[in-house]
């Protein structure tokens, strides 16, 4: 029978920092920003010519050789796999291949709950077939010729390996997880909304289990091609470093980055009765929609107060209390913070709104500054930040904000991370309770709550 | 007690018509929507017969101040609109989408959620075509160059370009049209994203967080990128006959469960439901079509080839070859079906008729077939299996939403609409082409399997 509470167990990173918690973690404390030309193939005459790319990843370095996947792959796979073995393992779950599992895990109750984006395109070949097919004069495509030259030179793997449910099936084939399978695709918060969902899955006894979280790249052609044509990324390209600025008065639209975050997610009694130890306790998930414009924001963020305000009830928070120390109820808040100009001031608008009086005192940052926005993956990661917020007692920072924007006028840890001991007074420091937003580009919304686990 | 959670509305775009309506009269007449595709030349491929919903357009569907915003629609979320505007008529719900102020619809609009499902967005071949010819290299004629692509193909692109594929947009149209405030999602599972939507959307119902949702899927396969894709995994039929002539009939070509089926034909279609709580809707006078009683969700223990290839032999040959004996039951499948019945309180005895995917591709289906055969032993040879992709072909994404919808109707209905069948099935299989007819029917099972081996299945009961 289900406990009824859901403890996370393990976690897993790639992130453009590098790949493994602990490590990224220092690097984010450190102010380290991980944004720069990109690399793997030639953006220069791009307007944004810049991103967050991750390193070279050596999936051997996760993954046993008996686990050793498809060889056609792709990148957003991979990153996901790294991810989550580092979670599987960590979470004591046993091997990642399954052959030695930890006792009472049975895969039947082992599900998954993703959120990942969909699979690069195959630009090359893409652009070869509509070049040999397009009719100039006629200014139209010769779909029978299409045809013929997409099937000679298009490759069913490349093709299927960009279906989003993809990632999900080489999941499910590595950790043998034969309960239920999601993958969500909410954009940009994609990754909050698999946690929070999959959270619901463990409360109603669905599984014991979740893997749950989101992995994405769009640092290729085509996906750099829509948010360019859109307007939303920066184009400072004379400084990629300082080129996400969150909440400053010159911020000019996010940077582009890549990789996964993936959580376990566990009924508390199945963790402890395995012995595994909780790192924090999922206590709220809100979910809303704009329901306004497919291009901007609600102007009042009626639609992220509605998700914040919905992941609090749960949580049984009220946003405007203080508790006997003196401190907010909240004690990190993990911005979306984008960069763009709209959604910046409009989130601050938003948590303001919930958290009146409040607000002000609460530390809200974005990690974005330093990775960039990871996109389908960025809920889970910045998730991760949340729950490493409460496992150290330092909170980090939001980088190149030294020009603040008036209309942002809240405490977004500028630049240096903060410990938070005794922050709002002797004896009243810590992070105990931390949240994540994560707002999607046509108006879906989501916010999750962590809290540290007391039995 | 959880609350109990019903189907109000039906919404469906397919290739037999622009509404629950047209595909319900189709169905009852056997006829198949399968027909030679009009909107591109799609000789080039082994089929030349698609499953399009023919004349529909979101522009005429839509509420007058929402025409512009069609021009950043993919036809699938053309499709997803279209559904939902038919749901809402339908259910007799008062949205935004009739001018109505927040106070005068219906429910609260943080009381409406939506989850609906989605699949990979193909780009429309004629808009970036031409910002590729702008791209050619200068010195190597007819050789794509990234670095013109970035000075001269970017910006040949429509600004938004980007919002008309992303999956969300289904529901994000759909949220705006109707002022929809409250939890919203996107599942993208391919075939299985229909039915997991509707079940994930019973249980936010039951878990109180909404009263009423938009609830299914659509997707456009009918394109050239989805043939391509279809054609390329070995799964798209050929329309040729065996002195070479083309065979213009579809219902003359979809075998499902047939283990010498070639393959499967393409279609587009959205089908979405309004599923409320009971309460709720008694609250406002409303009588259902079909209770939600089950949901299950799992996935197979089935290597990535299953996705990768369907069902192709290492050695490269056609799915066709694939024999019954040799595929092994969808484990997932099986698993899922056993969830949604233990969800309901029912076994296996009280399932009166099956709404499965029945894809017509000889691997996928045989799996699908065993799986069934597992769970229903010998019985099974005695439950009506109602095959709608000789009708409105293989909807992916959008598959799970009309399965239900089906499903629900017959059991408003009380009847088992008629079945097409191209060629030969198990002896175990009630598939073999009949009449529509009048049935009891108190519990049918719809399920849907993905090809990657995430199933989902959900049990419904006359209301």
């Amino acid at each position: 029978m289900a406990s009824g509470r859901v403890v996370i167990t393990g976690q897993g990173w790639v992130t453009p920092l590098g790949f493994d918690v602990g490590s990224v973690w220092s690097k984010l404390i450190a102010s380290a920003c991980a944004i720069g030309p990109v690399r793997r193939w030639d953006a220069s005459t791009f307007a944004t010519n810049f991103a967050a790319e991750c390193p070279t990843l050596d999936l051997f370095d996760f993954l046993d050789r008996a686990a050793a996947l498809h060889p056609g792959a792709g990148l957003g796979t991979r990153f996901a796999l790294a991810a989550a073995a580092q979670a599987w393992v960590q979470a004591g779950l046993g091997s990642h291949d399954g052959a030695e599992r930890a006792p009472g895990v049975e895969p039947d109750r082992v599900g998954l709950y993703l959120g990942s984006g969909e699979g690069q395109v195959d630009t090359a070949n893409m652009a070869a077939t509509n070049i040999a097919a397009y009719d100039a004069e006629a200014r139209k495509v010769d779909t029978r010729r299409w045809a013929e030259v997409g099937l000679k030179r298009m490759d069913v793997v490349r093709e299927l390996e960009q279906e989003p449910h993809a990632v999900l099936t080489h999941l499910a084939e590595a950790f043998d997880c034969r309960g239920p399978g999601f993958n969500c695709m909410t954009a940009c918060a994609a990754g909050t909304q698999a946690v929070g969902e999959a959270t619901h899955l463990i409360r109603r006894g669905d599984a014991d289990v979740m893997i749950a979280g989101g992995s994405h790249t769009m640092i290729h052609p085509l996906g750099m091609t829509g948010f360019i044509r859109l307007t939303a990324m920066s184009t400072r390209r004379d400084d990629p470093k300082g080129a996400s600025r969150p909440f400053s008065r010159t911020r000019d639209g996010f940077v582009m980055g890549e990789g996964a975050g993936m959580l376990i997610l566990e009924d508390l009694d199945h963790a402890l009765a395995r012995g595994a130890t909780p790192l924090a306790e999922v206590v709220g998930y809100g979910a809303s929609a704009d329901a306004f414009r497919i291009t901007d924001i609600q102007p009042d963020g009626k639609g992220a107060q509605a998700a914040m305000r919905m992941a609090l009830r749960h949580a049984g928070i009220d946003p405007r209390e203080t508790d006997a120390l003196g401190r907010p109820a909240v004690h990190y808040i993990s911005a979306h913070g984008t960069g763009t100009q709209e959604n910046d001031a409009i989130e601050t608008r938003a948590v303001k709104g919930v958290f009146g009086e409040q607000a002000p005192r609460i530390p809200f940052s974005s990690v974005k500054s330093m990775l960039g926005h990871l996109i389908q993956a960025a809920g889970a990661v910045e998730l991760i930040t949340c729950v490493q917020a409460i496992r150290t007692g330092w909170v980090p920072p939001t980088i190149n904000l030294h020009d603040p924007d008036p209309k942002c006028d809240l405490d977004y840890v500028p630049n240096e991370a903060r410990d938070m001991t005794d922050f709002w007074g002797p004896g009243a420091g810590g992070v105990d309770v931390a949240m994540s937003n994560g707002f999607g580009f046509g108006g879906q919304n989501n916010t999750v709550v962590v809290r540290r686990y007391t039995a | 007690m959880r609350r109990r959670v019903v189907i109000t509305g039906i919404g469906v775009v397919s290739g037999l018509g622009p509404d629950a309506r047209s595909l319900w009269s189709g169905l009852l007449e056997g006829r198949s929507g399968l027909r030679p595709v009009e909107t591109f030349d799609a000789t080039g491929y082994s089929s030349h017969l698609a499953g399009y919903a023919a004349g529909f357009h979101a522009k005429d569907v839509v509420p007058k101040h929402y025409r512009k915003a069609v021009k950043v629609m993919a036809r699938d979320i053309e499709l997803a609109v279209g559904a939902a505007m038919d749901a809402v008529a339908g259910a007799g719900l008062v949205t935004r989408a009739s001018g109505a102020a927040d106070g005068e619809t219906t429910y609260p609009p943080d009381r409406v959620g939506a989850s609906i499902g989605a699949g990979l967005i193909a780009t429309d071949v004629d808009e970036l075509a031409p910002a590729f010819a702008a791209s050619v290299d200068d010195d190597a004629p007819g050789e794509f160059s990234l670095r013109k692509w970035g000075e001269a193909g970017i910006n040949r692109l429509q600004p938004l370009w980007l919002l008309k594929y992303l999956p969300n947009m289904l529901a994000c149209h759909v949220t705006i049209i109707h002022g929809a405030e409250g939890p919203s999602n996107t599942l993208t599972v391919g075939e299985a994203s229909g039915l997991l939507s509707i079940g994930e959307s019973s249980r936010i119902i039951e878990r109180g967080d909404v009263d009423c949702a938009f609830a299914g899927g659509a997707e456009c396969k009918v394109t050239p990128m989805g043939f391509l894709r279809t054609q390329l995994a070995g799964r798209l039929a050929s329309t040729r006959d065996a002195s070479g002539e083309p065979i213009d009939d579809g219902g003359r070509v979809v075998r499902p469960f047939d283990p010498e089926s070639p393959g499967t034909i393409v279609g587009e279609g959205g089908g979405i439901l309004i599923v409320e709580s009971l309460e709720t809707a008694r609250a406002r006078g409303r009588e259902a079509y079909a209770e939600v009683v089950g949901f299950g969700a799992a996935q197979s223990r089935a290597p990535y080839e299953a996705m990768a290839i369907g069902a192709r032999h290492a050695d490269g040959s056609v799915p066709g070859s694939l024999e019954l004996g040799e595929a092994g039951a969808e484990t997932g499948l099986v698993s899922a079906i056993r969830r949604a019945l233990d969800d309901a309180g029912i076994g296996p005895e009280s399932i009166d008729a099956i709404v499965p995917r029945g894809l017509g591709v000889a691997g996928p289906d045989a799996r699908e077939a065993l799986a069934l055969r597992e769970v229903f032993a010998d019985r099974l040879a005695g439950i009506p299996i109602v095959t709608v992709t000789p009708m409105v072909g293989d909807l992916s994404a959008g598959t799970g939403g009309v399965l239900a919808a089906v499903g629900a109707l017959c059991l408003k209905e009380q009847t088992l609409p008629a079945r097409l069948h191209a060629g030969n099935h198990p002896s175990w299989l009630d598939v073999a082409p009949a009449p529509a007819r009048a049935a009891k029917l108190e519990y049918v099972l719809c399920c849907s399997p993905a090809l990657g081996g995430q199933n989902a299945a959900i049990v419904l009961r006359r209301a």
